[in-house]
């Protein structure tokens, strides 16, 4: 317990010392909300209906697809796994304990972002508190698994940011959070119900927020947690100490396998 | 104290069609500084990294303190301690979480003293990639020995080591010697490998060309002595002139340079020829062959046209 204590605690300040983690933490999803609240709510004075949630969403994004793969893929390309094998320190830690920090930092900049923008944007504040926590947990538990998913396959940096910005690019444009996914054509709908924001989105609508989901928001929550506990699972499975002469336990398509869930959800409705 | 903590018989290890180390068997006893030589590719890391647990053998077996690292990593895990080349650690981390870190996995109390010790005791709360090369690799020294382990993986140890910090490192490593730690030091400094090792095995082309004392390496040679002498008047330079023993001269530096299979003979005949010609000695110096010349003569007669062992 005291090496799990020390760890989680050297990973948390990380997240808060190194410049890149600090960017991807707070300062980049505070920044982006705060620009949103004074530009987008002028433009779009609906947008500030769903604002909260939308600028919580992309803060879970921000940290952990672009926050936690890339240090992943660095410290197995410089050795840093290797060394942690010899000291005996488990693969569960290496990937367990950047998730729990990150999801630390999260829940930080969340309390910052649903305590601010009452005050500060006239936003509405959530309906259904319980449900808003739960749906963030969710999300923040099922980004984090993929992230980490992302940082176990990835060959390198290059291939990581890649990755990663399949799921950033679709999630900020498809998931609801700038217009609403009603507006969407069907098959774009139907993609875009195969990322986990969008399913967030849902249940935050129709949970938390006091607005309607576009689609059962409960089983947006299932979805989110069996994803996570899937890309957790595959992410221990396929971790891997080295990149060098290693064989993988399985084939990195195994992978996208966290994606049955919201396969399932468009199948059953 | 002299039971072997590292033996490996016949091991062999295969990367596909690559064979990396082909059949090699050694004993390092304990308290033993053993040294691993050998150019770039020839297995080293391998080795190491199979004694490390890290890899598994492709075949024969490996112990390391009676552990076999394939069976029992956990139970490896405290009984050897690694300073790899490459420092191993997050770029952000501190020596003091480091130092925490690392002991708390390994169950004992910090070793702070240790960081003191090595000269970081400034350092301890600097973040790792502000660190000096030298500061890095005492840290790594520090980390790996902080548990005590039983044997202790050293790979290139003192590579890009100002003087002071290569010195104040090997004082280390003979005290942890001294102290009955086992020491696997893999290097391509001859010098360092001669002056540490009790006794050093040379791979060449993936098999053991050699293993021994530094003194036992070097004497089985071609057995050559240099005696190298510069006189006021260079009155050897005279290439009709003969001197015993002598297998080969060059002159280079204002230095008539002789290679002796008896050093005796030959110095005499030297000295007797100086007071002949009426010159006068300015300075004579006989040298024993090192092991890097004894390195770079069985890495250039051993390998065949195909790049294979003779």
């Amino acid at each position: 317990m005291t090496a799990f204590i020390n760890h989680f605690s050297f990973e948390f300040r990380t997240g808060i010392r190194n410049m890149q983690l600090l960017l991807m933490n707070y300062l980049f999803p505070i920044g982006f909300y705060l620009m949103m609240g004074f530009v987008m709510a002028g433009i779009n004075p609906l947008f500030l209906d769903t604002m909260t949630p939308a600028m919580v969403i992309f803060a879970v994004l921000a940290a952990t697809l672009l926050g936690i793969p890339d240090p992943l893929v660095n410290a197995r390309e410089d050795g840093i796994f290797r060394s942690y094998k010899i000291n005996g320190i488990p693969s569960t830690s290496i990937l367990i304990i950047p998730a729990l920090t990150t999801m630390l930092h999260l829940v930080i900049v969340s309390v910052i972002i649903t305590a601010t923008a009452p005050l500060l944007f006239d936003a509405p504040a959530p309906v259904n508190w319980l449900n808003y926590i739960l749906i963030f947990i969710a999300l923040a538990f099922a980004m984090s698994g993929i992230s980490l998913l992302i940082g176990v396959i990835a060959p390198n940096s290059r291939v990581t940011v890649l990755y990663s910005q399949i799921f950033f690019i679709p999630s900020i444009l498809l998931a609801g959070m700038m217009f609403p996914y009603s507006m969407l054509p069907d098959v774009a709908g139907k993609i875009a119900q195969l990322l986990p924001a969008t399913q967030a989105m849902n249940a935050f609508n129709g949970l938390a927020m006091g607005g309607v989901a576009d689609f059962a928001p409960w089983g947006s929550v299932i979805a989110l947690f069996a994803s996570g506990f899937i890309a957790f699972g595959l992410a221990i499975y396929l971790f891997s100490w080295d990149s060098r002469n290693t064989a993988r336990r399985g084939h990195p398509l195994l992978a996208l396998l966290f994606l049955l869930p919201f396969v399932i959800g468009i199948f059953v409705g | 104290m002299n039971s072997s903590v590292i033996e490996v018989r016949d091991f062999r290890k295969i990367y596909g069609d690559v064979v990396a180390v082909d059949g090699i068997s050694f004993n390092v006893k304990q308290g033993e500084i053993f040294g691993l030589l050998g150019p770039n590719g020839a297995g080293k890391t391998t080795i190491l990294e199979c004694l490390e647990g890290l890899r598994n053998p492709s075949d024969g077996s490996v112990r390391v303190a009676g552990i076999d690292p394939t069976k029992d990593p956990h139970k490896l895990r405290n009984v050897i301690g690694v300073q790899l080349q490459s420092a191993g650690l997050p770029k952000n981390i501190t020596p003091d979480e480091g130092m925490k870190l690392f002991s708390a996995y390994h169950g004992i109390t910090p070793r702070f003293d240790l960081l003191d010790r090595l000269g970081l005791r400034e350092k301890r709360k600097a973040q790792f990639y502000s660190l000096s090369t030298g500061q890095q690799r005492r840290l790594a020294l520090a980390l790996a020995v902080a548990h005590d382990p039983k044997v202790l993986f050293l790979d290139e140890p003192t590579a890009g080591l100002d003087v002071a910090t290569r010195v104040e490192l090997h004082d280390m490593v003979r005290e942890l010697r001294a102290n009955g730690t086992t020491i696997i030091l893999a290097t391509h400094d001859m010098a360092e490998a001669e002056e540490m090792s009790d006794r050093v095995a040379i791979l060449l082309n993936h098999k053991l060309a050699s293993v021994g004392t530094p003194m036992e390496i070097t004497a089985t040679g071609a057995g050559l002595t240099k005696i190298s002498v510069h006189t006021k008047n260079a009155c050897l330079s005279d290439p009709t002139l003969t001197y015993p023993a002598v297998k080969q001269r060059v002159y280079k530096d204002e230095y008539d340079i002789f290679f002796s299979t008896n050093i005796g003979s030959t110095v005499s005949a030297i000295i007797n020829q100086i007071e002949t010609l009426e010159d006068t000695l300015i300075d004579l110096r006989v040298e024993r062959p090192s092991l890097e010349d004894r390195f770079l003569e069985i890495t250039s007669t051993r390998i065949d046209s195909n790049g294979g062992l003779k």
